[in-house]
């Protein structure tokens, strides 16, 4: 039986949003900065009509903004993750094999479950539209790659109306899409294969098996084959646990002293502790990076220490006591830093540590006890609510988020209002 | 000889530092001496407001409401409203509706083929649907919760 894979993407989703509980953004152009409202990272379609490109500074097109009113927001990501969740669960309602792909994009299977997968996708657009709020494109195909270029091409033509099937037009779809925007295939491999005379997705498509097992490796392989129809990639259900978590974040400020680059550490290393606890795993392994302001546009240096810990662990103490530690190694007086990341990895489920004769875990049923009411206490009444003293107060470090809007759904102080007038 | 060639080895002993407690409970039910609760058997799990309120919960949304035109039907300022997206609002239904880039709650009612955003307070005014080009129903109101 012939597989049915449908991409779900949201459309301008972090615009999309802000566009739900404030109704006077409809139809204006919206955009969307990165942590620290530095670039942006979101467009409204009107936005992008204005020639506001991906990644664009914010101070580049102060000019642009205040002459077509553009609305900014700096990225409230407790409203997008809470939103992200009220959209899979919506799509979860139409199949029983879906995979969660990023905060914007599930596939969907659509084996057995309906007759048109056209018509059944634009249940599913309305269903979401309706019920989140959020605008969708989907794309339908007989593998992921091509569901994946099925959803460019509903969300490229306004003819489709939001949803299309590639299965019936494949080689015709394809050849209008260039091998640059096929997924899976990154910018390297793209211009080698334009070098090659391979400048469509169907010319790729008809590439013989050995060249591409011989230049692409045998993923590159997949991908082709994928193009072609035959499906190589599951529907991935249960993503693995992470091999690592990095959190790092820029200041919203230069940074001077030892003491803010070590609560920074430690904050970071809460969150990513955190993290860890909630996939059940601990870390082995700690890595901070200290990295300064670039002086005259030159390359901004970077300093890396890292320690390997001794019981592998997720107690939030001792990680941001090595974190303290190793930024302690490497900082040195004068320069002004930009950043601090803390990364953990060497990463084991956490009822399966190895113990140490001459260390003993310092993880005992005591501290896991106060692990997991800490981060209930963080789950139920909103992250940050109790956490270490080591990780400051003020933060007068923390990235600036000046436009954020209100956690409309996270937050009982800040719920959307409505007028009875 | 094995074992004399083993003791010539040892240098030093570490003194074993017992940092933790392991507890192991000794039964996993209790056992009862008296006289068992005549209830047990009738004991079910305990209420759970959310699932008399909420039937759609990725649909389900909480809002504040400022003002006092829908006081007759039962809606006071700082009261909060559960507004459920999935459900259509029928001729009747109390909703959140987009008036001018603005949330407005009001009764959804159609009369004679037209359609009106109703206050239940004497001192508003109607609003009629097809007078107005910028109107949308964003929700309906399932339930107010109001402090007693």
């Amino acid at each position: 039986m012939n597989k049915i894979f449908a991409l779900v993407d949201c459309n301008n989703f972090y615009v999309s949003c802000e566009r739900v509980f404030n109704p006077s953004l409809a139809e204006r152009p919206v955009v969307v900065l990165s942590n620290n409202d530095g670039c942006i990272i979101a467009r409204s379609n009107e936005a992008k009509n204005l020639g506001i490109r991906m990644g664009h500074p914010l101070f580049q097109c102060r000019d642009l903004v205040e002459r077509h009113r553009i609305a900014v927001f700096s990225s409230n990501f407790s409203l997008y993750g809470d939103m992200s969740h009220r959209v899979m669960d919506t799509l979860a309602r139409f199949t029983p094999e879906m995979e969660v792909y990023s905060i914007d994009e599930a596939f969907l299977s659509l084996e057995g479950v309906c007759s048109d997968p056209e018509d059944y996708a634009r249940r599913i657009s309305r269903t979401v539209k309706q019920w989140v709020g959020i605008p969708v494109a989907i794309g339908i195909g007989p593998s992921k790659t091509l569901a994946k270029a099925a959803a460019r091409a509903a969300k490229k033509h306004p003819a489709h109306d939001g949803v299309f099937d590639i299965t019936s037009c494949r080689e015709e779809t394809l050849s209008g899409i260039e091998v640059d925007d096929i997924w899976g295939v990154g910018r390297r491999y793209a211009r080698f294969l334009r070098g090659h005379g391979i400048v469509s997705a169907l010319d790729l498509a008809r590439a013989p098996d050995a060249w591409v097992k011989k230049h692409l490796t045998i993923e590159g392989l997949r991908t082709v084959m994928e193009l072609r129809g035959i499906s190589c990639m599951p529907i991935d259900s249960a993503p693995a646990p992470k091999k690592a978590i990095m959190c790092s974040r820029s200041f919203g400020r230069k940074v001077y002293s030892l003491e803010e680059l070590q609560e920074a550490a430690s904050a970071y290393t809460s969150k990513a502790a955190e993290k860890l606890r909630r996939q059940g795993s601990a870390a082995s392994f700690i890595q901070v990076l200290l990295i300064e302001f670039p002086f005259n546009h030159g390359f901004p240096k970077c300093a890396v220490s890292s320690l390997k810990i001794p019981v592998a662990t997720a107690y939030t103490p001792e990680l941001s006591g090595y974190a303290k530690t190793l930024i302690e190694r490497i900082y040195r007086p004068g320069p002004a830093y930009r950043k601090v990341g803390v990364l953990l990895s060497g990463i084991v489920p956490r009822g399966q540590v190895q113990m140490n004769l001459f260390h003993p875990s310092r993880e005992g049923p005591k501290e896991l006890a106060l692990m997991n009411t800490l981060d209930r206490i963080n789950t139920r009444w909103g992250s940050g609510t109790i956490g270490y003293a080591s990780s400051g107060f003020s933060r007068p470090w923390w990235m600036r988020q000046e436009k954020r809007s209100a956690r409309f759904t996270t937050s009982w102080a800040e719920l959307p209002l409505v007028k009875a007038s | 000889m094995k074992r004399r060639h083993a003791e010539e080895r040892i240098t030093r002993i570490w003194a074993f530092e017992p940092r933790t407690k392991l507890e192991i409970p000794l039964f996993t039910a209790g056992i009862s001496a008296g006289f068992p609760s005549p209830a047990d058997d009738f004991i079910d799990r305990s209420l759970d407001l959310n699932e008399f309120l909420v039937t759609h919960p990725s649909a389900t949304f909480f809002v504040r409401v400022e003002g006092t035109s829908m006081i007759q039907a039962g809606i006071h300022p700082g009261d909060i409203l559960i507004v459920d997206r999935a459900l259509e609002p029928l001729p009747g239904s109390i909703v959140v509706a987009v008036l001018d880039g603005e949330f407005t709650v009001k009764r959804f009612q159609r009369v004679e083929g037209k359609s009106f955003l109703l206050a239940e307070n004497p001192d508003f005014v109607p609003v009629a649907i097809e007078d107005r080009t910028q109107v949308e129903v964003w929700g309906v109101v399932t339930y107010v919760i109001h402090k007693a």
